[in-house]
């Protein structure tokens, strides 16, 4: 029986299998930050051990950073683990991307953009969103500090065995709906636990037409439906991607690993062990109304009745949303007011999101009260989009214009949403309290959020005056 | 680590699901560098509320969670882990768990079991009943067990084995260090090179 191509990534990073225990699986690339690393370098330090591999690791600024007045860190305890992390990286002969450096940024935004992330490797990094890196047709897996020691010490994890779910995109997106849509409708199928236990293969035509960046946005979210990881067949958009990035293979290297890569893409007759298939062609603008990513609904409808979930756990979990989020069941998600707007992340903090988010707002005004931040992913993409003239399209409708980082997306640094207000987000997570202590969060795709900032409530491109597409 | 062979202690019911690790811990208590001292950032924003079920006095000194369904699902923060330990949990008990979470709890010695969602209820109500219900969870039996229930769980084996005795994963690993360089011997010439120099 043929392989999916999840199942020849894993098969070809087996260290060691014996039966009874988990496989010992080789990493090709770990990447640190500041917020889950210190620990680990301790672990190393108190043992006396080296980091195997320094040549397959990376560190980048992205989760404490402030994203204005750069150079100066005010609060202590951040500027602490910053320093922690150059005074472990230093130690330990790792390549770092500090702020104020060409390369710093969100580390799942500098990882492609380097050309350090390519297909049919396995890449761990101590943040849950390592799944967006799956893109490039590789196993991408979050893990935990202890395992970011375990990784710096043997270049290794014993993983557990997965189950593989393929997740079909059939159909070409209409205009106006993005990426974020599509995983924002996938989400809210599988819910916050479909995925347990899965690495999801997304397929299908609205895969194989989608931009390098759209695909990153899809991998994600993976890891909100619960799954392992997410992962993409490479094929000539991947490779059109890599080629002379600084890190992809040049020359005879370079035909190899195309050879190799063009390989890796699932058998005709493999089976997955669960299948989905979603018509991408009646989607719609998609946007959360609760407190999980799985809570979500397209822009037309009403927030839902908690009565309306036949399983108790998840009625319960409505009302428990819909009371944290101050939501009215049955009020329609257009008319919904927002207070703060962002554009940014490992979601949609790339180059293409920027560029969508600037087409909406071109020539227009943010409404009044509106508090709109638009950080880009990277210090590349920021210098991208100043190049383009996306920051002055942005401060010129009334967005604050930052530099590289996480931002509001976790409110870890100074930027983040007041108690009570409500934003539309182009993130991740809408838990409770995600972005600033009794902060409600919409989830939105960047078109979504930008039309949003124009007139203050939910809206879509499509519903702003003489305007029909995003 | 310190092995783990069997715990009995009371419990405390969190008739929540979709306990994220953003409410186990906000991300305001990751600035920190330490591995140990988080136990006042559990369940920070919930428990500035009286009326959460933390600040009930009938459960104080509770070391068995009982929580509802899709416990610690999203951020692969480890300190969730850390301040359900250094607070005084030595065992969660939920029908569903966030992969990562559950990885990293087994990691520190925090077993992580899972029960069919009847049985929680069962121990909710029990515990309702006799706030002082102790439970057993006997990891070398595999049970859990209290008040008239007991009921067996599943646990890799290999894991098992780690908790009882305690092991350390990297020693573990290490062992097999001619593997891994064997392993690297047949990497291709393409695969990138952080260090590498380049244009």
């Amino acid at each position: 029986m043929g392989r999916t191509l999840a199942e020849k990534v894993w098969d070809a990073h087996v260290v060691r299998r014996v039966e009874g225990e988990p496989d010992l699986l080789y990493i090709d690339l770990h990447m640190l930050h500041e917020v889950t690393s210190p620990q680990a370098f301790e672990g190393l330090r108190m043992a006396g051990r080296p980091v195997r591999r320094p040549d397959r690791t990376i560190a980048t600024e992205d989760h404490n950073v402030p994203t204005e007045n750069v150079g100066v860190i005010t609060d202590p305890v951040s500027k602490l683990q910053l320093e922690t992390l150059r005074a472990n990286c230093a130690e330990f002969g790792i390549r770092l991307h500090s702020l104020g450096d060409i390369e710093q940024g969100i580390v799942f935004v500098i990882g492609p953009q380097l050309g350090l992330v390519q297909p049919g490797m396995t890449i761990v990094c101590g943040d849950s969103h390592t799944s967006t890196l799956g893109a490039f047709g590789g196993l991408a897996f979050g893990i935990g500090t202890s395992q970011v020691e375990h990784v710096l010490a043997t270049q290794t994890l014993p993983m557990a065995p997965f189950k593989t779910l393929a997740v079909n995109l059939e159909g070409t997106l209409p205009a106006g709906v993005t990426p974020k849509d599509v995983i924002l409708a996938v989400v809210s199928t599988l819910g916050t636990g479909g995925g347990q236990g899965y690495v999801i293969e997304y397929r299908g035509q609205a895969v194989r037409e989608m931009s390098m960046e759209g695909r990153l946005t899809m991998c994600n979210m993976s890891i909100e439906a619960g799954a392992r990881a997410g992962t993409i067949a490479p094929d000539q958009v991947t490779f059109d991607y890599l080629k002379g990035r600084a890190h992809a293979p040049a020359g005879a290297d370079w035909d190899a690993a195309v050879a190799y890569w063009s390989t890796l893409h699932t058998d005709d007759d493999a089976v997955f062990d669960k299948e989905i298939t979603i018509d991408v062609g009646t989607l719609t603008p998609f946007v959360t109304w609760g407190t999980n990513p799985g809570q979500g609904a397209p822009i037309g409808a009403q927030v839902p009745e908690p009565e309306s979930f036949a399983d108790p756990a998840e009625r319960a979990a409505a009302e428990g949303a819909l009371a944290y989020m101050g939501l009215a069941p049955g009020t329609s998600i257009r008319d919904i007011e927002i207070d703060t707007v962002f554009v940014g992340s490992c979601t949609n903090g790339r180059i293409e999101d920027l560029r969508t988010a600037a087409a909406v707002l071109r020539g227009g005004r943010i409404a009044d009260g509106i508090r709109m931040l638009v950080v880009p992913g990277s210090t590349r993409v920021r210098l991208q989009a100043e190049q383009e003239g996306l920051d002055r399209v942005f401060t010129a409708a009334g967005a604050e214009w930052r530099g590289a980082g996480c931002s509001m997306c976790l409110g870890m640094n100074p930027d983040q949403v007041g108690p009570g207000q409500r934003s539309a987000s182009t993130s991740n997570r809408n838990f409770e309290g995600r972005q600033g202590k009794g902060a409600r969060t919409h989830l939105v795709s960047p078109a979504v959020a930008a039309a949003t900032a124009l007139t203050g409530r939910l809206t879509a491109p499509a519903d702003l005056p003489n305007r029909t597409e995003a | 680590m310190d092995p783990f062979t069997t715990h009995t202690g009371t419990a405390l019911p969190l008739r929540r699901s979709n306990v994220d690790t953003d409410q186990i811990i906000p991300a305001e208590f990751l600035k920190r560098i330490t591995r140990t001292g988080f136990e006042d950032a559990l369940f920070h924003r919930w428990r500035a509320q009286p009326d959460f079920v933390l600040n009930d006095p009938r459960f104080a000194g509770a070391s068995v969670l009982v929580a509802g369904t899709e416990f610690g699902t999203g951020s692969s923060r480890e300190h969730a882990v850390w301040a359900l330990r250094d607070y005084g949990f030595k065992v969660v008990l939920s029908s569903r768990f966030g992969d990562i979470f559950r990885g990293n709890s087994l990691k520190n010695g925090l077993l992580t079991v899972v029960l069919d969602e009847a049985v929680i209820e069962q121990l909710w109500k029990l515990i309702d009943a006799d706030p002082a219900t102790e439970i057993t969870v006997d990891l070398e039996r595999r049970e859990v067990r209290a008040g008239g229930i007991a009921v067996g769980f599943e646990l890799d084996e290999g894991i098992r084995q780690r908790l009882l005795e305690g092991a350390d994963d990297i020693t573990l690993t290490l062992r097999h260090a001619d593997e891994i360089a064997e392993y690297e011997r047949t990497l291709p010439a393409f695969k990138p090179n952080t260090l590498a120099v380049t244009a």
